[in-house]
Protein backbone atom coordinates (compact mmCIF):
# COMPACT_ATOMS: atom_id res chain seq x y z
CA UNK A 1 0.00 0.00 0.00
CA UNK A 2 1.24 3.28 -1.48
CA UNK A 3 0.01 6.44 0.51
CA UNK A 4 1.68 9.97 0.01
CA UNK A 5 2.85 12.35 2.99
CA UNK A 6 0.32 13.84 4.87
CA UNK A 7 2.41 16.81 5.21
CA UNK A 8 3.57 17.59 1.77
CA UNK A 9 1.04 15.37 -0.39
CA UNK A 10 4.09 14.65 -2.47
CA UNK A 11 6.34 12.05 -1.58
CA UNK A 12 5.37 8.66 -0.67
CA UNK A 13 4.96 8.28 3.06
CA UNK A 14 7.95 6.26 4.29
CA UNK A 15 7.93 7.24 7.96
CA UNK A 16 4.49 5.71 9.82
CA UNK A 17 3.58 6.54 13.66
CA UNK A 18 1.34 7.43 15.84
CA UNK A 19 1.04 10.46 17.60
CA UNK A 20 -0.26 10.30 21.51
CA UNK A 21 0.95 13.56 22.23
CA UNK A 22 -2.74 15.08 21.58
CA UNK A 23 -5.53 13.67 23.71
CA UNK A 24 -6.57 11.51 21.18
CA UNK A 25 -4.40 8.79 18.97
CA UNK A 26 -3.50 10.19 15.92
CA UNK A 27 -1.57 8.18 13.07
CA UNK A 28 0.60 9.67 10.75
CA UNK A 29 2.47 8.95 7.73
CA UNK A 30 5.28 11.37 6.34
CA UNK A 31 7.96 11.50 3.67
CA UNK A 32 11.36 11.27 4.75
CA UNK A 33 11.74 15.05 4.68
CA UNK A 34 9.25 16.03 6.12
CA UNK A 35 9.43 14.13 9.34
CA UNK A 36 12.79 15.00 9.60
CA UNK A 37 11.86 18.77 9.34
CA UNK A 38 9.46 17.86 12.15
CA UNK A 39 12.14 16.41 14.16
CA UNK A 40 11.05 12.57 14.05
CA UNK A 41 13.66 11.09 11.92
CA UNK A 42 16.16 12.31 13.83
CA UNK A 43 15.65 11.08 16.96
CA UNK A 44 14.66 7.84 15.72
CA UNK A 45 18.02 7.21 14.37
CA UNK A 46 19.67 8.84 17.77
CA UNK A 47 17.84 6.11 18.87
CA UNK A 48 18.69 3.42 16.53
CA UNK A 49 21.86 4.45 17.16
CA UNK A 50 22.36 3.90 20.56
CA UNK A 51 20.51 0.42 20.54
CA UNK A 52 23.02 -0.77 18.41
CA UNK A 53 25.60 0.33 19.86
CA UNK A 54 24.39 -1.38 23.06
CA UNK A 55 23.95 -4.39 21.73
CA UNK A 56 27.96 -4.28 20.07
CA UNK A 57 29.15 -3.81 23.71
CA UNK A 58 26.56 -6.73 24.85
CA UNK A 59 28.04 -9.04 21.71
CA UNK A 60 31.19 -8.32 23.28
CA UNK A 61 30.69 -9.20 26.90
CA UNK A 62 29.20 -12.28 25.57
CA UNK A 63 32.09 -12.97 23.40
CA UNK A 64 34.08 -12.19 26.61
CA UNK A 65 32.02 -14.66 28.53
CA UNK A 66 32.38 -17.34 26.33
CA UNK A 67 36.05 -17.14 26.01
CA UNK A 68 36.75 -16.85 30.04
CA UNK A 69 38.44 -20.25 30.83
CA UNK A 70 39.13 -22.12 33.70
CA UNK A 71 43.28 -21.94 34.73
CA UNK A 72 43.19 -25.50 35.76
CA UNK A 73 42.18 -27.51 33.38
CA UNK A 74 41.25 -25.25 30.26
CA UNK A 75 37.66 -25.49 29.27
CA UNK A 76 35.70 -22.46 28.03
CA UNK A 77 32.80 -21.48 29.43
CA UNK A 78 31.12 -21.99 25.98
CA UNK A 79 32.41 -25.20 25.63
CA UNK A 80 30.61 -25.58 29.19
CA UNK A 81 27.48 -24.38 28.11
CA UNK A 82 27.14 -26.37 24.94
CA UNK A 83 27.88 -30.09 26.57
CA UNK A 84 26.41 -28.49 30.19
CA UNK A 85 29.40 -30.71 31.64
CA UNK A 86 31.87 -28.88 33.96
CA UNK A 87 35.67 -29.66 33.62
CA UNK A 88 36.82 -29.40 37.21
CA UNK A 89 36.09 -28.53 40.95
CA UNK A 90 37.62 -25.66 40.59
CA UNK A 91 35.14 -24.21 37.54
CA UNK A 92 32.92 -23.70 40.53
CA UNK A 93 35.46 -20.86 41.36
CA UNK A 94 36.73 -20.01 37.67
CA UNK A 95 33.69 -19.40 36.67
CA UNK A 96 31.44 -18.18 39.86
CA UNK A 97 29.71 -15.22 38.74
CA UNK A 98 28.11 -17.44 35.75
CA UNK A 99 27.25 -20.00 37.45
CA UNK A 100 25.09 -18.12 40.11
CA UNK A 101 22.30 -17.69 37.87
CA UNK A 102 22.09 -20.78 36.41
CA UNK A 103 22.23 -22.30 39.93
CA UNK A 104 19.25 -20.09 41.20
CA UNK A 105 17.37 -21.31 38.19
CA UNK A 106 18.06 -24.85 38.95
CA UNK A 107 18.06 -25.29 42.81
CA UNK A 108 14.76 -22.41 42.71
CA UNK A 109 16.57 -19.29 43.61
CA UNK A 110 19.48 -21.48 46.35
CA UNK A 111 22.72 -20.80 45.95
CA UNK A 112 24.29 -21.85 49.24
CA UNK A 113 24.41 -25.71 50.46
CA UNK A 114 23.23 -26.46 53.74
CA UNK A 115 23.43 -30.08 53.78
CA UNK A 116 26.23 -33.10 54.93
CA UNK A 117 29.68 -31.89 54.74
CA UNK A 118 32.94 -34.36 54.26
CA UNK A 119 34.24 -35.37 57.90
CA UNK A 120 30.72 -34.32 59.55
CA UNK A 121 28.45 -36.39 60.66
CA UNK A 122 24.78 -35.54 60.56
CA UNK A 123 23.40 -32.20 59.01
CA UNK A 124 26.80 -29.90 58.67
CA UNK A 125 26.93 -26.33 58.39
CA UNK A 126 25.09 -24.52 61.37
CA UNK A 127 21.99 -22.52 60.79
CA UNK A 128 23.60 -19.51 62.05
CA UNK A 129 26.34 -19.68 59.58
CA UNK A 130 24.13 -19.75 56.71
CA UNK A 131 21.44 -16.91 58.03
CA UNK A 132 24.63 -14.88 57.84
CA UNK A 133 25.74 -15.56 54.57
CA UNK A 134 22.25 -15.46 53.45
CA UNK A 135 21.72 -11.85 54.69
CA UNK A 136 25.09 -11.14 52.74
CA UNK A 137 23.69 -12.08 50.34
CA UNK A 138 20.65 -10.45 50.43
CA UNK A 139 22.48 -6.93 50.98
CA UNK A 140 24.59 -7.78 47.75
CA UNK A 141 21.81 -8.28 45.86
CA UNK A 142 20.01 -5.05 47.13
CA UNK A 143 23.01 -3.07 46.46
CA UNK A 144 23.34 -5.02 42.62
CA UNK A 145 19.17 -4.02 42.61
CA UNK A 146 18.46 -7.70 41.80
CA UNK A 147 15.42 -7.51 43.79
CA UNK A 148 13.93 -10.39 43.17
CA UNK A 149 16.49 -12.16 44.23
CA UNK A 150 16.97 -10.37 47.23
CA UNK A 151 13.16 -11.33 47.72
CA UNK A 152 13.70 -14.72 47.45
CA UNK A 153 16.83 -14.06 50.00
CA UNK A 154 14.45 -12.84 52.10
CA UNK A 155 12.31 -15.44 52.27
CA UNK A 156 14.69 -18.06 53.20
CA UNK A 157 16.11 -16.02 55.84
CA UNK A 158 12.45 -15.59 57.12
CA UNK A 159 12.36 -19.28 56.89
CA UNK A 160 15.14 -20.59 58.84
CA UNK A 161 15.29 -17.79 61.40
CA UNK A 162 11.70 -19.15 62.03
CA UNK A 163 13.32 -22.75 62.56
CA UNK A 164 16.08 -21.30 64.83
CA UNK A 165 13.56 -20.09 67.27
CA UNK B 1 28.97 -69.03 35.52
CA UNK B 2 29.15 -65.24 36.34
CA UNK B 3 27.82 -62.95 38.69
CA UNK B 4 25.46 -61.54 36.30
CA UNK B 5 24.03 -65.13 35.39
CA UNK B 6 23.05 -65.67 39.17
CA UNK B 7 21.61 -62.42 38.98
CA UNK B 8 19.02 -63.10 36.30
CA UNK B 9 17.59 -66.01 38.05
CA UNK B 10 16.49 -63.95 41.27
CA UNK B 11 13.57 -61.14 41.09
CA UNK B 12 16.54 -58.33 42.25
CA UNK B 13 15.46 -56.01 45.25
CA UNK B 14 13.10 -53.66 43.51
CA UNK B 15 10.80 -56.11 42.40
CA UNK B 16 10.07 -58.05 46.08
CA UNK B 17 6.57 -56.45 45.63
CA UNK B 18 7.14 -55.69 49.75
CA UNK B 19 7.76 -52.85 51.90
CA UNK B 20 5.41 -49.51 52.99
CA UNK B 21 2.59 -48.79 50.31
CA UNK B 22 3.87 -51.74 47.96
CA UNK B 23 0.69 -51.94 46.27
CA UNK B 24 1.34 -48.88 44.03
CA UNK B 25 4.99 -48.03 45.31
CA UNK B 26 6.96 -50.05 43.58
CA UNK B 27 10.71 -49.16 45.10
CA UNK B 28 12.58 -46.71 46.20
CA UNK B 29 16.44 -45.46 45.80
CA UNK B 30 18.63 -42.80 46.93
CA UNK B 31 22.07 -41.95 45.17
CA UNK B 32 24.70 -39.49 45.72
CA UNK B 33 26.67 -37.92 43.12
CA UNK B 34 30.10 -37.51 44.22
CA UNK B 35 33.91 -36.33 42.48
CA UNK B 36 37.19 -36.87 43.73
CA UNK B 37 39.35 -33.34 44.57
CA UNK B 38 42.62 -34.57 42.55
CA UNK B 39 41.22 -34.96 39.49
CA UNK B 40 39.22 -33.24 36.08
CA UNK B 41 35.59 -34.36 36.12
CA UNK B 42 35.16 -36.85 33.42
CA UNK B 43 34.44 -34.77 30.32
CA UNK B 44 37.76 -33.55 31.40
CA UNK B 45 39.91 -36.64 32.06
CA UNK B 46 42.42 -38.19 29.86
CA UNK B 47 41.88 -42.42 29.65
CA UNK B 48 44.97 -42.63 32.45
CA UNK B 49 43.15 -40.23 34.33
CA UNK B 50 40.05 -42.67 34.24
CA UNK B 51 42.01 -45.28 35.00
CA UNK B 52 43.38 -43.88 37.81
CA UNK B 53 40.13 -42.76 39.46
CA UNK B 54 38.46 -46.07 38.66
CA UNK B 55 41.31 -47.69 40.35
CA UNK B 56 41.04 -45.42 43.42
CA UNK B 57 37.63 -46.04 43.56
CA UNK B 58 37.04 -49.13 43.49
CA UNK B 59 39.99 -49.95 46.30
CA UNK B 60 38.06 -47.55 48.72
CA UNK B 61 34.91 -48.96 47.74
CA UNK B 62 36.72 -52.89 48.68
CA UNK B 63 38.38 -51.45 51.82
CA UNK B 64 35.17 -49.77 53.15
CA UNK B 65 32.68 -51.63 55.61
CA UNK B 66 30.86 -52.37 52.24
CA UNK B 67 33.73 -54.18 51.13
CA UNK B 68 32.88 -57.72 52.03
CA UNK B 69 29.26 -57.85 50.41
CA UNK B 70 30.44 -56.32 46.95
CA UNK B 71 31.05 -57.50 43.65
CA UNK B 72 32.81 -55.60 41.10
CA UNK B 73 32.17 -55.31 37.23
CA UNK B 74 34.27 -54.30 34.95
CA UNK B 75 32.73 -52.84 32.08
CA UNK B 76 35.44 -53.29 29.70
CA UNK B 77 35.37 -56.98 29.90
CA UNK B 78 31.85 -57.09 30.75
CA UNK B 79 29.67 -58.64 27.61
CA UNK B 80 27.12 -55.38 26.06
CA UNK B 81 24.44 -58.10 26.92
CA UNK B 82 25.51 -58.58 30.70
CA UNK B 83 25.62 -54.48 30.56
CA UNK B 84 22.14 -54.11 29.45
CA UNK B 85 21.21 -56.87 32.56
CA UNK B 86 22.58 -54.52 34.92
CA UNK B 87 20.49 -51.58 33.14
CA UNK B 88 17.12 -53.86 33.06
CA UNK B 89 17.66 -54.53 36.85
CA UNK B 90 17.72 -50.83 37.71
CA UNK B 91 21.55 -51.39 39.25
CA UNK B 92 22.92 -49.12 36.04
CA UNK B 93 22.07 -45.97 34.03
CA UNK B 94 21.81 -46.93 30.47
CA UNK B 95 24.16 -44.37 29.70
CA UNK B 96 26.70 -46.02 31.96
CA UNK B 97 26.11 -49.47 30.02
CA UNK B 98 26.43 -47.65 26.92
CA UNK B 99 29.17 -44.92 27.50
CA UNK B 100 33.05 -45.64 27.01
CA UNK B 101 36.19 -46.20 28.54
CA UNK B 102 37.52 -47.26 32.10
CA UNK B 103 34.41 -47.54 34.11
CA UNK B 104 32.31 -50.56 35.98
CA UNK B 105 30.11 -50.83 38.91
CA UNK B 106 29.97 -52.62 41.98
CA UNK B 107 27.03 -54.54 43.48
CA UNK B 108 25.85 -56.31 46.52
CA UNK B 109 24.71 -59.89 45.45
CA UNK B 110 21.40 -59.05 47.27
CA UNK B 111 21.00 -55.95 44.49
CA UNK B 112 20.02 -53.23 47.15
CA UNK B 113 23.41 -51.12 46.34
CA UNK B 114 25.39 -50.62 43.37
CA UNK B 115 27.99 -47.80 43.05
CA UNK B 116 28.93 -46.82 39.24
CA UNK B 117 32.22 -45.40 38.71
CA UNK B 118 33.29 -42.96 36.15
CA UNK B 119 29.58 -42.87 34.98
CA UNK B 120 29.14 -38.86 34.84
CA UNK B 121 30.51 -38.25 38.18
CA UNK B 122 33.63 -40.69 39.02
CA UNK B 123 30.93 -42.12 42.01
CA UNK B 124 27.34 -42.59 42.40
CA UNK B 125 26.60 -44.59 45.45
CA UNK B 126 22.68 -45.92 44.69
CA UNK B 127 20.52 -47.80 47.18
CA UNK B 128 17.34 -49.50 46.74
CA UNK B 129 14.36 -51.44 48.45
CA UNK B 130 11.29 -52.16 47.55
CA UNK B 131 8.29 -50.13 48.41
CA UNK B 132 8.77 -46.79 50.22
CA UNK B 133 11.30 -47.11 52.62
CA UNK B 134 13.48 -43.83 52.28
CA UNK B 135 14.44 -43.05 56.16
CA UNK B 136 16.38 -46.87 56.16
CA UNK B 137 17.91 -45.91 52.77
CA UNK B 138 18.99 -42.13 53.74
CA UNK B 139 20.77 -44.23 57.00
CA UNK B 140 22.11 -46.87 54.67
CA UNK B 141 23.94 -44.62 52.41
CA UNK B 142 24.83 -41.99 54.72
CA UNK B 143 26.83 -44.57 56.52
CA UNK B 144 28.10 -45.99 53.21
CA UNK B 145 29.54 -42.32 52.18
CA UNK B 146 31.14 -42.12 55.69
CA UNK B 147 33.16 -45.28 54.76
CA UNK B 148 34.14 -44.29 51.58
CA UNK B 149 35.40 -40.39 52.53
CA UNK B 150 37.45 -41.94 55.29
CA UNK B 151 39.92 -42.91 52.50
CA UNK B 152 40.36 -40.32 50.18
CA UNK B 153 39.26 -36.43 49.40
CA UNK B 154 35.73 -35.42 47.51
CA UNK B 155 35.55 -32.31 45.58
CA UNK B 156 34.11 -29.78 47.99
CA UNK B 157 33.55 -26.26 48.05
CA UNK B 158 32.56 -24.33 51.58
CA UNK B 159 29.25 -22.30 49.79
CA UNK B 160 28.35 -25.10 47.08
CA UNK B 161 29.06 -28.26 48.89
CA UNK B 162 30.12 -31.70 46.90
CA UNK B 163 30.66 -30.44 43.08
CA UNK B 164 29.68 -32.73 40.36
CA UNK B 165 30.25 -32.08 36.92
CA UNK B 166 26.69 -30.79 35.84
CA UNK B 167 25.91 -27.95 38.02
CA UNK B 168 22.40 -29.49 38.52
CA UNK B 169 23.43 -31.94 40.89
CA UNK B 170 25.81 -29.49 43.40
CA UNK B 171 25.09 -29.42 46.81
CA UNK B 172 24.08 -32.61 48.14
CA UNK B 173 24.56 -34.40 45.22
CA UNK B 174 21.54 -36.13 46.29
CA UNK B 175 18.40 -37.73 44.38
CA UNK B 176 15.32 -39.61 45.76
CA UNK B 177 13.53 -41.49 43.44
CA UNK B 178 10.56 -43.63 43.78
CA UNK B 179 8.98 -46.00 41.29
CA UNK B 180 5.08 -45.86 41.32
CA UNK B 181 2.62 -47.50 39.90
CA UNK B 182 -0.56 -45.53 38.56
CA UNK B 183 -2.69 -47.45 36.24
CA UNK B 184 -5.63 -46.14 37.57
CA UNK B 185 -4.53 -42.52 37.46
CA UNK B 186 -3.79 -43.38 33.94
CA UNK B 187 -7.29 -45.27 33.36
CA UNK B 188 -9.31 -41.82 34.29
CA UNK B 189 -6.98 -39.17 31.97
CA UNK B 190 -6.10 -37.84 35.30
CA UNK B 191 -2.52 -38.48 35.57
CA UNK B 192 -0.85 -35.26 33.49
CA UNK B 193 -2.45 -33.28 36.07
CA UNK B 194 -0.58 -35.10 39.06
CA UNK B 195 2.57 -34.84 36.13
CA UNK B 196 1.87 -31.00 36.46
CA UNK B 197 1.72 -30.66 40.05
CA UNK B 198 4.81 -32.52 40.42
CA UNK B 199 6.32 -30.12 37.85
CA UNK B 200 5.37 -27.06 39.83
CA UNK B 201 6.96 -28.75 42.98
CA UNK B 202 10.28 -28.87 40.58
CA UNK B 203 10.32 -32.32 40.40
CA UNK B 204 10.90 -34.79 37.86
CA UNK B 205 8.47 -37.44 36.04
CA UNK B 206 10.50 -39.95 33.86
CA UNK B 207 9.84 -43.73 32.29
CA UNK B 208 10.44 -47.36 34.09
CA UNK B 209 14.34 -46.69 32.74
CA UNK B 210 15.08 -43.20 34.11
CA UNK B 211 16.50 -40.37 32.14
CA UNK B 212 15.23 -39.98 28.67
CA UNK B 213 12.68 -43.32 28.97
CA UNK B 214 9.31 -43.25 27.91
CA UNK B 215 6.58 -44.53 30.69
CA UNK B 216 5.17 -48.13 29.37
CA UNK B 217 2.79 -50.15 31.78
CA UNK B 218 2.02 -47.15 33.73
CA UNK B 219 5.35 -47.45 35.86
CA UNK B 220 6.94 -43.85 36.73
CA UNK B 221 9.79 -42.80 38.75
CA UNK B 222 9.54 -39.50 40.67
CA UNK B 223 12.41 -37.53 41.53
CA UNK B 224 14.20 -34.12 43.02
CA UNK B 225 15.73 -31.70 41.18
CA UNK B 226 16.68 -29.01 43.60
CA UNK B 227 19.88 -30.42 44.89
CA UNK B 228 21.36 -26.91 46.69
CA UNK B 229 20.03 -25.13 49.52
CA UNK B 230 17.80 -27.74 51.10
CA UNK B 231 19.43 -30.68 53.86
CA UNK B 232 19.26 -33.80 52.71
CA UNK B 233 16.98 -34.46 55.44
CA UNK B 234 14.54 -31.79 54.07
CA UNK B 235 14.55 -33.29 51.16
CA UNK B 236 13.84 -37.11 52.42
CA UNK B 237 11.30 -35.79 54.31
CA UNK B 238 9.06 -33.86 52.15
CA UNK B 239 9.35 -37.04 49.66
CA UNK B 240 8.82 -39.91 52.34
CA UNK B 241 5.73 -37.75 54.31
CA UNK B 242 4.27 -35.58 51.60
CA UNK B 243 4.87 -36.22 48.09
CA UNK B 244 4.91 -39.82 47.80
CA UNK B 245 2.08 -40.30 49.94
CA UNK B 246 -0.21 -37.80 48.68
CA UNK B 247 0.28 -39.56 44.88
CA UNK B 248 -0.44 -42.79 46.57
CA UNK B 249 -3.85 -41.42 48.37
CA UNK B 250 -5.27 -41.02 44.76
CA UNK B 251 -4.00 -43.84 43.04
CA UNK B 252 -5.91 -45.43 45.88
CA UNK B 253 -8.89 -43.03 45.63
CA UNK B 254 -9.07 -43.60 42.59
CA UNK B 255 -8.96 -47.80 42.35
CA UNK B 256 -11.71 -47.17 45.17
CA UNK B 257 -14.25 -45.65 42.98
CA UNK B 258 -13.30 -47.35 39.81
CA UNK B 259 -14.02 -50.88 41.86
CA UNK B 260 -17.50 -49.47 42.99
CA UNK B 261 -18.89 -47.62 39.74
CA UNK B 262 -16.60 -49.29 37.05
CA UNK B 263 -16.71 -52.39 37.77
CA UNK B 264 -17.07 -54.30 34.34
CA UNK B 265 -14.37 -52.05 33.14
CA UNK B 266 -11.92 -52.64 35.46
CA UNK B 267 -12.71 -56.44 35.30
CA UNK B 268 -12.25 -56.41 31.60
CA UNK B 269 -8.84 -55.07 31.34
CA UNK B 270 -7.64 -57.03 33.74
CA UNK B 271 -9.31 -60.27 32.20
CA UNK B 272 -8.75 -58.96 28.73
CA UNK B 273 -4.64 -58.65 29.43
CA UNK B 274 -4.66 -62.32 31.12
CA UNK B 275 -6.52 -63.27 28.02
CA UNK B 276 -3.79 -62.05 25.98
CA UNK B 277 -1.10 -63.13 28.01
CA UNK B 278 -2.18 -66.57 27.90
CA UNK B 279 -3.12 -67.07 24.01
CA UNK B 280 -0.14 -64.18 22.16
CA UNK B 281 2.15 -65.89 20.10
CA UNK B 282 4.45 -63.19 20.18
CA UNK B 283 4.96 -60.35 22.77
CA UNK B 284 7.11 -57.14 22.00
CA UNK B 285 8.59 -55.74 25.67
CA UNK B 286 6.57 -52.93 25.57
CA UNK B 287 3.32 -55.04 25.55
CA UNK B 288 4.25 -57.20 28.26
CA UNK B 289 4.84 -54.54 30.51
CA UNK B 290 1.28 -52.59 29.41
CA UNK B 291 -0.26 -56.30 30.35
CA UNK B 292 1.68 -57.36 33.30
CA UNK B 293 0.98 -53.49 34.86
CA UNK B 294 -3.14 -54.14 34.09
CA UNK B 295 -2.39 -58.09 35.74
CA UNK B 296 -0.72 -56.14 38.60
CA UNK B 297 -3.55 -53.56 39.19
CA UNK B 298 -6.07 -56.55 39.46
CA UNK B 299 -3.69 -58.40 41.80
CA UNK B 300 -2.98 -55.25 44.14
CA UNK B 301 -6.28 -54.46 43.87
CA UNK B 302 -7.51 -58.44 45.32
CA UNK B 303 -10.01 -58.53 42.41
CA UNK B 304 -7.61 -61.22 40.35
CA UNK B 305 -6.58 -64.18 42.07
CA UNK B 306 -5.46 -66.35 39.32
CA UNK B 307 -1.36 -65.00 39.89
CA UNK B 308 0.32 -63.54 42.44
CA UNK B 309 2.70 -60.41 42.34
CA UNK B 310 5.74 -62.40 43.00
CA UNK B 311 5.24 -64.06 39.43
CA UNK B 312 4.18 -60.69 38.19
CA UNK B 313 6.96 -58.80 39.46
CA UNK B 314 9.33 -61.81 38.05
CA UNK B 315 7.91 -61.21 34.45
CA UNK B 316 8.28 -58.32 34.37
CA UNK B 317 12.40 -58.22 34.40
CA UNK B 318 12.25 -61.30 32.51
CA UNK B 319 10.07 -60.25 29.26
CA UNK B 320 13.35 -57.65 28.97
CA UNK B 321 15.28 -58.10 26.20
CA UNK B 322 18.46 -58.89 27.74
CA UNK B 323 17.12 -61.31 30.49
CA UNK B 324 14.97 -63.01 27.73
CA UNK B 325 18.03 -63.55 25.86
CA UNK B 326 19.99 -64.06 28.99
CA UNK B 327 17.81 -67.05 30.10
CA UNK B 328 17.84 -68.41 26.56
CA UNK B 329 21.73 -68.57 26.28
CA UNK B 330 21.54 -66.92 23.18
CA UNK B 331 21.41 -63.71 20.94
CA UNK B 332 17.77 -63.23 19.20
CA UNK B 333 16.54 -61.24 16.67
CA UNK B 334 13.14 -58.53 17.75
CA UNK B 335 11.00 -61.15 16.14
CA UNK B 336 12.33 -64.10 17.95
CA UNK B 337 12.90 -62.22 20.94
CA UNK B 338 8.70 -61.47 20.41
CA UNK B 339 7.99 -65.36 19.49
CA UNK B 340 10.52 -65.97 22.72
CA UNK B 341 8.25 -64.14 24.55
CA UNK B 342 4.92 -65.41 24.50
CA UNK B 343 6.27 -68.70 24.46
CA UNK B 344 8.09 -67.86 28.08
CA UNK B 345 5.34 -66.24 29.35
CA UNK B 346 2.55 -68.77 28.41
CA UNK B 347 4.94 -71.37 30.42
CA UNK B 348 5.42 -69.16 33.15
CA UNK B 349 1.46 -68.68 33.56
CA UNK B 350 0.69 -72.83 33.38
CA UNK B 351 3.20 -73.56 35.90
CA UNK B 352 1.40 -71.08 37.88
CA UNK B 353 -1.88 -73.10 37.63
CA UNK B 354 -0.11 -76.07 37.61
CA UNK B 355 1.02 -75.34 41.12
CA UNK B 356 -2.25 -73.62 42.28
CA UNK B 357 -4.83 -76.05 41.52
Amino acid sequence: MELPCQRCQKARATVHLTDCTGGEPRERHLCEDCAEQEGLTLQQNAGITSILEKFVQHSKKVEEIARLTCPKCGISFAEFRNSGQLGCPHDYTAFEKLLLPLLERAHDGRTEHVGRQPGVAGPARSRRTTLTQLRLDMDRAVEAEEYELAAKLRDQIKALSNVED
Amino acid sequence: MSKIDDLTKQTGEWLRGEGPMSEVVISSRIRLARNLKAYPFLSRADESQHRRIYRELSDSIANSPLGDDIFFADFETLSELDRQVLVERHLVSRQHAEGEGTRGVAVSPNERRALMVNEEDHLRIQVLRSGLQLDALWDEIREIDTGIEKQLEYAYHERYGYLTACPTNVGTGLRVSVMLHLPALKLVKEIDRVFRAAQDMKLAVRGIYGEGTEAVGDFYQVSNQITLGRTEEEIIEEFGKTIIPKMVEYELKVRDAMAKERTYQLDDKVWRAYGTMNNARAMSSDEALFLLSHLRMGVAMGRFKDLDVHTINRLLLQTQPAHLQKIHHETLTGEQRSITRAEFVRARLREYQARNN
